[in-house]
């Protein structure tokens, strides 16, 4: 299971990809931030279409791992979560360091590009709005 | 002969259509073009924007990919995860 709705576990997580013959092991955690374009962010809330995007992250680490010669393992939470907590979490263990920083930049560039989850995100002047990362600066503000 | 699909609609569409999920009646098969056309006419449906991402049996599909009898069509608002 790649989808959480419990706080993620990075010790865990990179534990599952290390092994006597992997020298280098990567990690990468994607924390949530106190501010977007501009505003003062208190929580945010990540809902996903769950079959598919546990079927998305299966298919991102399976072909990381026939891309690079490396073992790999990514999580996402769900639900609603506040400033600092871990959103995203993504480990790859491999013999070297340069396969194993490779393909951690590609998991977590991947999952930005292809997992369907959206995240909603609460300001502090009351105010909510769904993050369209497509949308130009300009557009977001006066939506 | 009319028959129907399953739409499911999230995060903003779901705000903007007022439901997670639509039935459908058009006849099949169709294609996804065919499907997001229909539900431009529903409420709420001129709030979607000119290209809309689309997944049939939870994979990404393109306007041409075909719509079959029993099969779980979806859209999907800009991705956010990570």
């Amino acid at each position: 299971m790649h989808l959480s709705n419990a706080s993620l576990d990075i010790d865990a997580l990179s534990g599952r990809v290390a092994a006597r013959s992997r020298g280098g092991i990567v990690t990468f955690a994607g924390h949530v931030r106190d501010h977007h374009e501009g505003r003062s962010v208190l929580r945010l809330q990540y809902s996903a279409y769950e079959p598919m995007a546990e079927a998305e992250c299966a298919r991102i680490v399976a072909e990381a791992e026939a891309r690079w010669p490396v073992a790999a393992d990514l999580s996402h939470r769900l639900g609603t979560l506040e400033v600092g907590e871990m959103a995203v979490a993504v480990a790859v263990g491999g013999a070297h360091r340069d396969e194993a920083f490779a393909a951690c930049r590609w998991i977590i560039e991947e999952v930005k590009r292809s997992v369907p989850i959206w995240k909603r995100e609460f300001y502090l002047d009351g105010t909510v709005g769904w993050v369209d990362p497509t949308a130009s600066p300009a557009d977001s503000a006066r939506a | 002969m009319p028959q129907h699909v399953r739409v499911l609609l999230f995060a903003r569409y779901a705000e903007v259509f007022g439901a997670d999920v639509i039935d459908l009646s058009l006849p099949l098969p169709a294609t996804v073009a065919d499907v997001v056309g229909r539900l431009r006419d529903h409420p709420g449906g001129a709030e979607l924007p000119s290209r809309v991402l689309c997944a049939v049996n939870r994979r990404q599909a393109g306007p041409e990919c075909p719509v079959e009898p029993g099969d779980e069509v979806a859209l999907l608002p800009p991705l956010a995860g990570g």
